[in-house]
C-alpha cells in the first residue's frame, strides 16, 4: 500500500459522515445515567414530596382546621395535661406539650428546614466558588490571603460562635442563615481552588489567553464549566448538612426561636415527653431523617452519574452498586470524606476525598 | 555590537526593518525565578530558559525552530505571543514594540498573532462545543454575531477539512487529527498574519502529520501567513521551513536558510543533531556516522560558562570554556548563515571520531 493510499484512506476516515452519532453534552449523559439509578430517582421523588409537603403547609393547616400556633388546651391534651396521640380528637399525628397540632407544625418546620438548607447552600456555593476561583486563578498574594481566610473559617468552633452570636443578638432566622453559610463556604472554596490550580495550567486556558480573553472570561466561561460536576455533588451534600445544622442550632435553643416551628426546636421540646408521647419525638425525627437521607443519596447518585467509572475503581460491577459511598460517617453528618468526585476530563480522576478536612460541617 | 550584560552578540542584520520583516526578536531573555520553600520565600536562583535570542520572521515565510526538550523553544514562542512576560529584550511586530504590553494594549496584536498547540487533546476545552470553540475569537473580539458568526465558523471548519455539520459536537467526539484541525480553524478565525505552531504535529500519527502539514502549507499560500514552526522532528522542520534556527540551552547555536543549515551545519551541536536524525534511505543510513554526544544537557539554572555547549562538544578547546562565541557568519558561508562557534565544523570533517576520542578519555 503506497503512502498516498494510506493518506487517502485516512482522509476518508476523517471525513466520514457521522449520521448515527448524536453529540450529547456531559450533562445530557449525566442525566441519562442518573435516570437509570433507582436510588437516585427515588431520592428525587422523596425530595419533591418533602417540598410539596412544605409548600402545602397552609393547606394542611386549613384542612385540619388547626392553625400552626394555636394551642388546643382542651382537646389537645389528655386528662394529665400530656399530648394526645395520633388520630385522637382529629390530630393526625397527635399534639405537642401545649396541645398544638404536630402535623401542621412539622409541615411548617419543613418550610424552615428546606428554606435554610437551600438558601445557605446557594449562598455558600456562590461565595465558595467565586473566592475559590479567584484564589486559584490569580495565585500568589491573593491566594495566600484568601487561603488563610479559608483556614480561619474552617478552624472556627461553630457551636461557640453560634452561642456567642445568639447571646449578643437574640436568636433569629438571619443569624442561623449567617452562621451556617459562614461555616460552609470555605470547604467549597478549597475544592474549587485546588481544581482551578490544576485547570488553569491546561493548554486550552493558554489558548484562550492567546486569543485575548480576560481573567473573568477565563474563570467563568472556561474554568467554571469544568468544575460544575464536583461543585454540584458538594452542594447536594451540603444541603442535608445545613438542614441538620439548623436542627442542631434550634435544638440547642440558639436557632429558630419559638413559637415558629422548626424540626430542631420541636425535637428539643419533645425530649421531656418521649416516655409519654413517642409520636412527639418520632415524627419530626423521621422527617429530618428522610429529608437528609434523600439529599445524601441523591448526592451520591449524581456523583456516580457524573463519573460512572468510580464504580469500577472500587469493585467491578453492578453487584456493589449502592453499597460503596453510601455509608454515613460515624457522626451521621455528611460524609464528604467518602465523596469521590471525578473531573470531566474523561481520563483525569480528581479525587476530592484526599483533600484534608473538606467539611467544616461535620456535626 | 555586544550587549554589555550578557556578553551575547546581537544579530545586527541591516535589512531588519525592511518591509518583508514581520517579527523581529531582539536579544530576548526570559528567566524564571526559583524560590525557596516557605510562605515568604526568596528567589534563590533563576532558570535561564531563554538567554539572549534574536531572530526575524519574514512575511509569508516559515521559520523553523529546533532544539532538544528544555532548550527554551516553547518559552520563546510564548514570549513572542505575549503569553508570558519577557525578562529583557524586545519583540517587534511590523516594527512596533509589543514586548510586555498590557492586556488591552496587546489586544490588536492578538488578532495578528495566533498559536497552534502541541496537544490536540489539551488545547480544546472538553466542556465546549466545537462551534463555540472556533467561534471564541469572534466572541472575545466581538466581531461577528449570531447567524453571521455561525456561518463564519462553518466556513472555517470547511476550510480546514472538517464537516461543518459537526458544529454542535464536543472535542471528545473527534480524532487527534480532526482536533488539530479545530485548533487550526480557531487560530485562523481572526485572519492573523503570524501563526506560532508549537510542535503542532508531534502528537499525531505519521499519516495524519502529513495531512496537517499540507493543510498548513495550503493555508500559508491562501492567506499569506507566516509561521514560527517549533518541532523536534528535523525532517518535518526541513519540509516546512524556509529558514531554520537551532537552539541549545536558551541560546541560538546556528541559524540560516534551511538548505544551508541542513547541508553544511557549522555548529557541532547542529551537526550532532542532524546526524542523529533517522534516515529513510537504508544505504545512506549505513554509510552515515552518528556523532554521539556524551553527558546530559546541563542545568539551565547554572549553565556552563563560555560556549554553553562546550562540556559536550567533541571539538571543544580551552577557549570555549572561557569565551562566549558570537553568532556570526563563518568564512565561506552566506551572510544569512550564522553560527555561534569558535571552531566551526568544516565540510567533510569527521566529528564522530573526535567524539569517540573524547569518550575514551
Amino acid at each position: 500500500m503506497s503512502v498516498t493510499e494510506v493518506q487517502f484512506q485516512a482522509a476518508r476516515v476523517e471525513d466520514a459522515p457521522a449520521i448515527a452519532i448524536q453529540g450529547r453534552s456531559q450533562w445530557q449523559l449525566t442525566w441519562r445515567r442518573l435516570r437509570s439509578d433507582k436510588v437516585a430517582v427515588g431520592s428525587i421523588v422523596v425530595i419533591f414530596l418533602v417540598i410539596i409537603f412544605a409548600l402545602a403547609a397552609p393547606l394542611i393547616a386549613h384542612l385540619t382546621g388547626h392553625p400552626v400556633n394555636t394551642a388546643y388546651t382542651g382537646i389537645g391534651e389528655n386528662a394529665s395535661g400530656n399530648p394526645v396521640g395520633p388520630g385522637v380528637h382529629g390530630f393526625p399525628l397527635g399534639t405537642d406539650q401545649i396541645g398544638r397540632d404536630l402535623l401542621v407544625r412539622i409541615a411548617y418546620g419543613a418550610r424552615i428546614s428546606l428554606f435554610v438548607g437551600l438558601l445557605t447552600t446557594a449562598l455558600a456555593t456562590i461565595a465558595g466558588v467565586s473566592l475559590g476561583l479567584v484564589a486559584g486563578y490569580f495565585g500568589g498574594v491573593v491566594d495566600a490571603i484568601l487561603a488563610r481566610f479559608f483556614d480561619a473559617a474552617l478552624a472556627f468552633p461553630f457551636i461557640i460562635l453560634a452561642l456567642a452570636l445568639a447571646s449578643v443578638f437574640s436568636p433569629s432566622l438571619a443569624i442561623v442563615i449567617g452562621v451556617i453559610t459562614f461555616f460552609s463556604w470555605a470547604g467549597i472554596s478549597r475544592i474549587v481552588r485546588g481544581q482551578t490550580l490544576s485547570l488553569k495550567e491546561k493548554e486550552y486556558i493558554e489558548a484562550a489567553k492567546s486569543l485575548g480573553a480576560g481573567p473573568m472570561r477565563i474563570m467563568f466561561i472556561d474554568i467554571l464549566p469544568n468544575l460544575l460536576g464536583p461543585v454540584l455533588v458538594l452542594s447536594t451534600l451540603y444541603i442535608p448538612a445545613a438542614v441538620t445544622f439548623e436542627a442542631t442550632l434550634s435544638f440547642l435553643g440558639i436557632g429558630i426561636p419559638e413559637p415558629a416551628p422548626s424540626w430542631g426546636n420541636i425535637l428539643s421540646e419533645a425530649q421531656q415527653f418521649y416516655h409519654v408521647a413517642w409520636w412527639y419525638v418520632v415524627f419530626p425525627a423521621a422527617a429530618l431523617l428522610i429529608t437528609t437521607l434523600a439529599f445524601n443519596l441523591l448526592g451520591d447518585g449524581i456523583r456516580d452519574a457524573i463519573d460512572p467509572r468510580t464504580e469500577r475503581i472500587f469493585a467491578g460491577g453492578k453487584a456493589s452498586r449502592g453499597k460503596r459511598g453510601r455509608r454515613r460517617n460515624k457522626d451521621g453528618g455528611l460524609s464528604l470524606d467518602q465523596a469521590i468526585v471525578v473531573g470531566q476530563q474523561g481520563d483525569q480522576t480528581l479525587d476530592i476525598s484526599r483533600q484534608p478536612d473538606v467539611g467544616g460541617l461535620d456535626i | 555590537m555586544t550587549d554589555s550584560l550578557t556578553g551575547q552578540a546581537i544579530n545586527d542584520v541591516p535589512a531588519d526593518m525592511s518591509d518583508d520583516t514581520l517579527v523581529r526578536v531582539d536579544n530576548l531573555v526570559k528567566y524564571f525565578p526559583v524560590r525557596g520553600t516557605g510562605m515568604i520565600s526568596r528567589t534563590v536562583a533563576h532558570v535561564q530558559a531563554v538567554d539572549g535570542v534574536s531572530l526575524t520572521i519574514k512575511r509569508g515565510k516559515t521559520l523553523g525552530l529546533v532544539g532538544e526538550t528544555g532548550c527554551g523553544k516553547s518559552t520563546l514562542a510564548r514570549c513572542i505571543a505575549g503569553l508570558i512576560p519577557a525578562t529583557k529584550g524586545k519583540v517587534y511586530f511590523e516594527g512596533n514594540d509589543i514586548t510586555n504590553l498590557s492586556r488591552n494594549a496587546m489586544r490588536p496584536y492578538r488578532r495578528e498573532i495566533q498559536m497552534i498547540f502541541q496537544d490536540p487533546y489539551g488545547a480544546l476545552n472538553p466542556r465546549r462545543r466545537v462551534g463555540s470553540i472556533i467561534g471564541e475569537p469572534f466572541a472575545i473580539h466581538k466581531t461577528e454575531t449570531g447567524q453571521e458568526r455561525k456561518r463564519a465558523v462553518q466556513g472555517l471548519m470547511e476550510r480546514v477539512g472538517l464537516n461543518p455539520e459537526h458544529y454542535n459536537r464536543f472535542p471528545a467526539e473527534f480524532s487527534g487529527g480532526q482536533r488539530q484541525r479545530i485548533g487550526v480553524a480557531r487560530a485562523l478565525a481572526l485572519r492573523p498574519k503570524l501563526i506560532i505552531c508549537d510542535e503542532p504535529v508531534s502528537a499525531l500519527d505519521v499519516s495524519i502529520q502529513a495531512q496537517v502539514l499540507n493543510l498548513l502549507a495550503d493555508l500559508q499560500d491562501d492567506f499569506g501567513l507566516s509561521y514560527l514552526f517549533i518541532a523536534h522532528d528535523l525532517e518535518v522542520v526541513r519540509h516546512v521551513s524556509d529558514s531554520v534556527t537551532v537552539m541549545y540551552l536558551g541560546r541560538v547555536a546556528e541559524s540560516g536558510p534551511g538548505d544551508q543549515v541542513y547541508e553544511h551545519p557549522r555548529h557541532p551541536y547542529s551537526a550532532a543533531l542532524l546526524s542523529a536524525a533517522p534516515a529513510a534511505d537504508p544505504d545512506s543510513a549505513a554509510a552515515r556516522q552518528r556523532i554521539i554526544l556524551t553527558g546530559d544537557v546541563p542545568s539551565p539554572i547554572n549553565p556552563p560558562t563560555g560556549c554553553r555547549f562546550h562540556p559536550r562538544c567533541p571539538k571543544a578547546q580551552d577557549l570555549c570554556a572561557t569565551s562566549e562565541p558570537a553568532l556570526e557568519a563563518k568564512a565561506g558561508d552566506p551572510t544569512t548563515h550564522l553560527a555561534a562557534c569558535h571552531f566551526p565544523v568544516e565540510t567533510g570533517e569527521n566529528l564522530a571520531r573526535a567524539g569517540r576520542r573524547e569518550q575514551q578519555l
